[in-house]
């Protein structure tokens, strides 16, 4: 019986492989279709705007353009003051990021490893808020910016992102992770709660941080709503909406602005390429942010 | 120096001592809960009452309290529409309150993208988190092309898909090269607008869902698979019955997750179709967003309002419904 089974069972296995082969062929068509899929429409982006407008709505498609305008990428810098959005966007995201991983890990230090009284009552008002969307309140956060003279300021988009209660759960959720032990040990030898923080926590959540400071960039760099309410002036724009004035005044210059979108993206393509290890392991651990 | 005090002596002598605790836990607090409850839990509370309240701007002391007439004024049906009813019974004005009424309207599109686009999302992102998670040669290079539309920015991938839509568009050629013959702007079209809108919600937020689902794949435990295997299950069966089961806790929190971020839509829509044609695509926040720009700030809370309703009751539904099911 063993015997016959174990010769049986031979060919059943070529079988197998065969089939296994085909699978494994199949399993790359279908994620090289996706991904092309995927990329298309940034391929597409490329390739317009290195066109003549005219050249863009050709039928039937031509993926590679006759001739690469590369003047197209020149032009649009006299279009619009492309380099003060850049600029704009830059201090905001680079300083929200900022605010944000420092005062959230500070927050976050004490509901994960301090006791004290209405610690829970706190945490619980924090979490309650990330349920609440920011478009459910943005009317009075409005006119409180407002009152207090921050319309049409930078300031006020970074007030804006700089508090979320998403950072102090993150690093809440990580330092939970850290064994209350060390801090025992620290304190024993005569560290303070800040020493703790500074020395102990900080060093090690670096993942955590990385993740935080990389949804925070993103986010804030990419944010269009925000700025769309509350940023008037020329002077003051983000890459967002200005990209969205630059597209509205010049609707019918195809390449142009096609042109601009690519530049829009390649800050955040950097930072995503560099870093996106850190990211894809941060949203697969900590599992939030929608 | 010794910090913490015995058990026995803790209750009464400490009482300095934990109060001095408390301080320093509250200046870690401080800095952020500021910012926090001055620009985030003040605004939350302050929303609900101004929802009663009618204001269009200028001095605070205009703001006028009304109570309910915001929410009164927002569902209520013309009476002109319904003296045009042939047999005006519930449903007939039930329907007329979906198809004329603004706040109808909104609910109506928004749910309606809400229910083709979370399991859209959810199929490709749980497919392509199957297919990475074979051993894959690449897996890296696939799942960061795959994410990377999340990553970018809104106004440039949704200008470019617009002009991909185009009359004439490369999206429009391929289809006709498969017999198609819509040749329209998409988002001109008011059929066709909310599911460019769709297109774009699920081609640029699958690649995020998709990471969470390759977690909770790697998750399952490999005896599972081969206990499975012993038991004589095909790959059909260790599917549904191992890998299924085994992602339900993920998938309730991704379907909540996305539930709620496809309430909330507004970047998408506002910059492809602007609500339009007509009223075809405009969701509660686009109609938050109109009211607000006619400084209608009462009656825009009010809206606001209907779309926390729906965000806190989806929410409230899924931890029941969670409970439920991790205690079977």
């Amino acid at each position: 019986m063993a015997q016959t089974g174990l010769s049986a069972s031979r060919p059943v296995r070529r079988a197998d492989s065969v089939a296994a082969t085909v699978g494994r062929i199949a399993l790359y068509v279908v994620l090289i279709c996706l991904s092309a899929v995927t990329l298309i429409p940034f391929v597409w982006m490329l390739s317009s705007s290195l066109k003549l407008d005219r050249e863009v709505f050709e039928f039937p498609i031509r993926w590679i353009p006759k001739v690469f305008h590369w003047e197209n990428y020149s032009l649009i810098w006299t279009k619009a003051p492309m380099l003060m959005y850049f600029k704009n966007t830059a201090v905001v995201a680079i300083s929200v990021t900022l605010i944000q991983t420092m005062t959230s890990s500070f927050a976050a230090y004490a509901f994960a490893k301090l006791e004290f009284r209405f610690r829970d009552t706190l945490f619980l008002c924090y979490i309650a808020t990330i349920a609440v969307p920011w478009q459910a309140y943005m009317i009075p956060q409005f006119i409180e910016f407002r009152s207090i003279g921050l319309y049409d300021t930078l300031l006020a988009i970074m007030v804006l992102q700089a508090f979320s209660a998403f950072g102090v759960f993150l690093m809440r959720q990580f330092y939970r992770g850290i064994p209350t032990d060390l801090c025992e040990a620290a304190r024993i030898d005569g560290l303070s709660e800040y020493g703790i923080w500074a020395r102990i926590m900080l060093p090690l959540s670096k993942s955590a941080i990385a993740t935080l400071v990389i949804f925070t960039f993103i986010g804030t760099w990419n944010d269009y709503m925000g700025p769309m309410i509350y940023l008037t002036s020329e002077n003051v724009k983000t890459v967002q909406v200005g990209l969205r004035r630059f597209i509205q005044e010049n609707s019918s210059d195809y390449h142009l602005i096609m042109a601009a979108s690519m530049v829009s993206l390649i800050p955040v393509s950097v930072v995503f390429l560099t870093l996106q290890r850190y990211f894809i392991e941060g949203i697969a651990t900590s599992g939030l942010k929608g | 120096m010794i910090q913490q005090a015995p058990v026995s002596s803790c209750r009464r002598p400490g009482g300095k001592l934990r109060r001095r605790r408390t301080l320093v836990a509250l200046s870690f607090i401080a800095p952020n809960f500021i910012g926090f409850a001055l620009f985030t839990l003040i605004p939350v509370i302050v929303a609900v009452f101004m929802s009663m309240t009618e204001w269009s701007g200028g001095s605070l002391g205009n703001m006028k309290w009304i109570g309910l007439q915001n929410y009164e004024k927002l569902f209520a049906v013309p009476q002109r529409y319904i003296d045009r009813l042939e047999n005006p019974n519930f449903f007939s004005i039930l329907g007329l309150f979906f198809e004329r009424v603004d706040i109808g309207i909104a609910l109506k599109n928004t749910v309606t993208f809400t229910v083709i686009t979370v399991p859209l999302t959810m199929v490709f992102s749980v497919a392509l988190a199957l297919a990475l998670n074979k051993a894959v040669r690449g897996a890296v290079a696939f799942r960061a092309i795959i994410f990377f539309p999340y990553v970018s920015s809104t106004v440039a991938i949704c200008v470019c898909w617009n002009f991909m839509m185009m009359k004439n568009g490369p999206i429009n050629q391929l289809l006709m090269l498969f017999g198609s013959s819509f040749n329209k702007t998409w988002t001109a079209d008011s059929n066709m607008a909310i599911w460019a809108v769709i297109i774009v919600s699920v081609w640029k937020s699958m690649g995020y869902y998709m990471v969470i689902y390759l977690a909770a794949l790697q998750g399952i435990p490999r005896e599972l698979y081969e206990a499975a295997t012993v038991d004589g299950a095909n790959k059909w069966q260790q599917f549904t019955h191992v890998t299924l089961p085994q992602l339900s806790p993920t998938t309730f929190f991704v379907s909540v997750m996305l539930v709620i971020g496809c309430f909330k839509i507004y970047d998408t829509v506002a910059l492809m179709t602007g609500g339009g044609p007509g009223r075809a695509t405009k969701m509660l926040v686009t109609y938050t967003i109109d009211e607000f720009n006619a400084s209608k700030y009462g009656s825009a809370c009010a809206i606001a309002m209907v779309l926390l309703v729906l965000v806190l009751t989806v929410t409230v539904l899924q931890f029941r419904m969670e409970k439920k099911f991790s205690a079977d």
